[in-house]
């Protein structure tokens, strides 16, 4: 007889509520009359996003103490919970920037469908436990994304940036699958904290086992290496799809990959601290120099996002308690900015009807002036200017460096910053300081569409890009919380 | 409270001009009175302030993040209410004079200036280094828009080089504060040992060196102060370069005691390369704005001969003269962009000469503050000039002498430069038709002249209200 383990259905409502939108939304894509083809889902997913923000925010508050479920299978833990709540935001955001997208009226449901499918899949993967749902997370949100990427059948370069996109992912999910065969041949265990309580020592098949890990995950963060998807992927995809993959991915695969390395190779740290700070300096660097000779402005971004990624991954090196906090800071008006900045790109891209490049940029700020101030604080909080998170988050990751005697990562991170500022402040010198009448630009059909939707998700956006500026301590507070839930 | 409201009344501000439905003009007139009303509050924390007492007055803390010991802490030493005071004034000036030529695209424009205003208040009053850090990084994001918008036509590259020259310097200042501040385990000014540490000293040094500017870190002085309107330059040359100079005199030297002694000397020596270096490029300098700005380098070297001199007498000239410079040297880019307008040029003194001629205010205008601002006896920045010298003639004969020579430089090209636009023949770019000093103009120039004047009666209002005796955490002072 099998003995059918106890579910904690409460830990699992986050997953389960985008589970139900998505579902629900393949019948909207069936029943809704076309009338109502456009409206409905977006409100639906939106639904989607709060209901499993709201959710994951109860589970944090009663989730004190971490508690494994389904024969330790998932986490249950603030840990989890704080990233449920940070990605919702995201997917909520998501949808308000999706909605004025150009879509062929028969896909609109589909497209919310598999956005939501990809938030369940996120929501899952950060609470996974072992090494089977590790993998089960990834995929479930990587191949809703890999279509979300090529959906736009009708956008240049859309199906050729999903096929990279799938066959470089693909090629990621492989390793780390592979590396957790490895893993789990040498230890006989498939959850995290029990392969840790081996207490196994420097077998070299786990030691290949783990930078496997380590290289599938980072494949997900787009860590340079293994961000030769991000670029094309970030152009291709419409960007939309693009501000969801820049934020909501790279929280999951970042959160996750602090939760695997903490919880299951504590014994391992002196080999992947420098791993992942090798990753973290190589992003830096690849990531800053190659966003200096670029000009489609969705490149820049997601260039940006590989450098972004280093300087995350700097707090993961750390793993210090001061490390775990920076890294859930950092990701708040992270995924704030990338959204906002990407929506803002959106915005110019639906009145010109043409891709973004910084030569076209010109005028914009004027012309559009909320739009325009909020790309220019995107920009500065990227660049890590005070007045906004980013400047917190910076500070908070170089500190947890320097808690752990990384000073070498400060270095590096400083040079990083000094680069970047070329390129953000790029952005917003062609923004401003070109006049769009000797470029003659103008708006593809009549005046600039105003999209309500859309400014709303950049306000909420700037809302907390800014607002992560004062209210750190109580996120610290929360993040403090959230961390005290793992190991290190 | 009074501190907080210092830096609060003009971010407030922006946002009200950012967003209130009124026209150019009626947008100038609003920022015009909000950077006036800001000026009678410094003048009531003035009123107010206790300067028998060398403690922090008028500070306010409250607790920003509690796990790294950051906090919003803000107040004022008697040494920071006159670079407090010279900013609203040097600030309201400024921002007549944007509203005087009719800036275009005033609603950003305005916003920019008093978002400006509040940032430099707050560099000077920020008493927690994360706090003065977030001021300082503030300051460059409405510069950078300043000069790239409304600046002139290579504009592009000069906001380029500004700020790959600044944000490489208070990069690695950032890097010194997180460090400093993690070693001391809190990032209260206040509460902060000394360290001995050279990198750490070299990192807030380079950052305020750039931002002064010193030899040999000046290379975004030329073209970011040709470029600006002539406003910005008075901005940048009259207030944001002290704040490089603030930072040497609050972070670098009290809690550094031990690397400045080691450095003085390579110090004293760059600064005195800038000051006879700024005074011989000024002397060549083809254009009335390039002579006003190599003095600021010149005037930079003298300021630091005087913080590094080691004793009061020096830190108190250094103070004089800082806020000395900021009124001088905002009058003479002021006057460089009236004269500008006027003709047409770029104040090229080839074009220029002979505006003398029926234009009384225009040359009384122009002789007063030059005059002034070659030191001569009894005018306030001799007065400065000769407390610096009289201090850092104490760290050895040879810096004093440089410094005394070059106070003959400063006569030489400040002449020439005044010369060259009131006297000679009349320039071929000077018509009939460029009229003399408009009320609107007097309205600007004269209260900045008389506060020299008034300075010139008494310097003793400044350089006795300084220092003496050491402020807390000051007793490393002495060399």
């Amino acid at each position: 007889m099998i003995v059918k383990p106890h579910v904690d259905w409460f830990a699992l409502a986050p997953s389960l509520a985008l589970l139900a939108a998505s579902g629900l939304l393949l019948m909207v894509a069936v029943f809704v009359p076309r009338r109502g083809r456009k409206p409905t889902p977006a409100v639906l997913a939106f639904g989607g996003f709060v209901a499993s923000g709201i959710w994951a925010a109860f589970l944090d508050d009663r989730s004190a103490h971490a508690t494994a479920l389904v024969h330790d299978a998932m986490w249950r833990d603030r840990w989890g919970a704080l990233a449920q709540v940070i990605l919702a935001g995201a997917g909520a955001v998501a949808v308000l920037l999706s909605y004025g997208e150009r879509m062929r009226d028969e896909h609109v449901a589909e497209y919310y469908a598999l956005l939501t499918a990809a938030g369940a899949g996120m929501a899952f993967f950060v609470q996974a436990g072992n090494l089977m749902t590790l993998f089960l997370g990834l995929e479930w949100f990587s191949i809703a994304l890999y279509v979300l990427t090529a959906i736009d059948i009708d956008l240049v370069g859309s199906l050729e940036a999903g096929l990279k996109y799938l066959v470089i992912g693909a090629f990621g999910s492989a390793t780390l699958l592979f590396g957790s065969a490895l893993v789990y041949g040498v230890t006989g265990e498939l959850s995290f904290d029990r392969i840790a309580a081996t207490g196994h020592g420097h077998d070299a098949m786990l030691v290949v086992g783990l930078a496997m890990i380590i290289v599938g995950l980072a494949f997900k963060a787009s860590a340079a290496p293994f961000h030769m998807w991000t670029p094309d992927a970030y152009q291709g995809a419409p960007t939309s799809v693009t501000a969801f993959m820049a934020s909501a991915t790279k929280i999951a695969a970042l959160v996750v990959t602090y939760r695997v390395l903490t919880t299951a190779f504590p014994h391992d740290q002196h080999l992947w601290r420098v791993a992942i700070a090798v990753i973290a300096i190589v992003s830096l660097a690849w990531g800053n120099i190659a966003a200096l000779v670029q000009r489609n402005v969705k490149r820049i971004l997601a260039y940006s996002s590989v450098s972004h990624a280093g300087f995350m991954l700097i707090a993961v090196a750390a793993a210090n308690p001061l490390g775990a906090r920076a890294l859930l800071y950092y990701l708040v008006p992270y995924a704030a900015m990338s959204l906002g900045a990407f929506g803002v790109v959106a915005a110019r891209e639906r009145e010109l009807q043409r891709p973004v490049t910084l030569q076209n940029l010109a005028g914009f700020g004027w012309e559009r002036p909320f739009l325009g101030v909020a790309m220019w604080v995107f920009m500065l909080g990227m660049l890590g200017f005070p007045l906004t998170g980013g400047f917190i988050g910076k500070f908070y990751v170089f500190a947890a460096a320097y808690d752990h005697g990384y000073w070498w990562l400060i270095v590096a991170g400083v040079i990083a910053t000094m680069i970047s500022a070329y390129y953000y402040l790029g952005i917003i010198r062609a923004m401003y300081f070109r006049d769009a009448a000797e470029l003659q630009l103008a708006p593809a059909g009549g005046s600039p569409p105003f999209d309500p939707m859309l400014t709303a998700g950049v306000a909420i956006a700037l809302a907390v890009t800014v607002g992560s500026f004062f209210a750190v301590q109580p996120l610290i507070d929360v993040a403090r919380s959230a961390a005290s839930a793992l190991p290190l | 409270m009074l501190t907080t409201a210092l830096i609060a009344i003009p971010i407030v501000g922006a946002l009200i001009v950012a967003m209130a439905p009124l026209s150019g003009y009626w947008l100038g007139s609003l920022a015009t009175l909000i950077s006036l009303v800001e000026v009678a509050v410094w003048i009531t924390t003035a009123g107010r302030f206790d300067f028998g007492s060398s403690s922090l007055q008028f500070d306010q803390r409250a607790s920003w993040f509690s796990d790294l010991q950051v906090s919003w802490h803000v107040g004022q030493y008697r040494f920071s209410l006159w670079f407090v005071g010279m900013t609203v004034v040097v600030m309201a000036a400024c921002t007549i004079y944007g509203w005087w030529a009719g800036r275009e695209r005033a609603r950003a424009y305005f916003a920019l200036m008093l978002l400006l205003n509040g940032a430099i208040v707050g560099v000077f009053t920020a008493q927690d280094l994360l706090l003065f850090y977030a001021f300082f990084e503030a300051m460059l994001i409405p510069l950078y828009v300043l000069i790239g918008v409304w600046g002139g036509a290579g504009r592009l590259r000069a906001t380029l080089t500004f700020v790959v020259y600044t944000v490489v310097g208070s990069l690695l200042m950032l890097a010194a504060i997180i460090v400093f501040g993690l070693q001391q385990g809190t990032f209260d000014m206040t509460r902060m040992g000394t360290s001995s540490s050279q990198w750490l000293f070299l990192g807030f040094v380079v950052a305020f060196a750039i931002k002064s500017p010193l030899f040999p870190f000046h290379g975004w002085l030329p073209i970011s102060y040709r470029e600006s309107p002539p406003e910005v330059s008075a901005v940048l040359s009259g207030i944001v370069g002290k704040a490089g100079l603030y930072g040497l005199l609050r972070i670098a030297i009290p809690f550094f005691p031990q690397p400045v002694h080691d450095w003085r000397v390579v110090i004293l020596i760059l600064a005195s390369i800038s000051l006879v270096y700024g005074s011989l490029l000024a002397f060549r300098a083809p254009d009335f704005r390039g002579v006003v700005m190599y003095s600021s380098l010149a005037q930079a070297g003298l300021i630091v001969l005087g913080l590094f001199a080691g004793n009061t007498l020096g830190f108190d000239g250094a103070v004089l003269q800082i806020v000395n410079h900021a009124l001088v040297s905002t009058s003479l880019f002021l006057i460089a962009g009236m004269v500008e307008r006027r003709t047409g040029t770029r104040g090229e003194f080839s074009l220029l000469g002979g505006m003398a001629r029926g234009r009384p205010a225009l040359a009384t205008v122009i002789m007063a503050v030059g005059v002034i601002s070659l030191a001569v006896p009894l005018s306030t920045t001799f007065a400065g000039e000769f407390l610096i010298l009289a201090g850092v003639f104490q760290q050895g004969w040879i810096w004093a002498v440089i410094g005394a020579a070059a106070m003959v430089l400063a006569a030489m090209y400040m002449l020439r430069a005044i010369s060259g636009v009131l006297h000679q023949d009349v320039g071929p770019a000077v018509s009939e038709n460029a009229l003399d000093l408009r009320l609107g103009e007097l309205a600007i120039l004269v209260p900045l002249v008389l506060c020299l004047i008034g300075l010139s009666a008494w310097p003793n209002l400044i350089s006795s209200r300084a220092s003496s005796p050491a402020p807390a955490g000051w007793t490393q002072y002495a060399p």
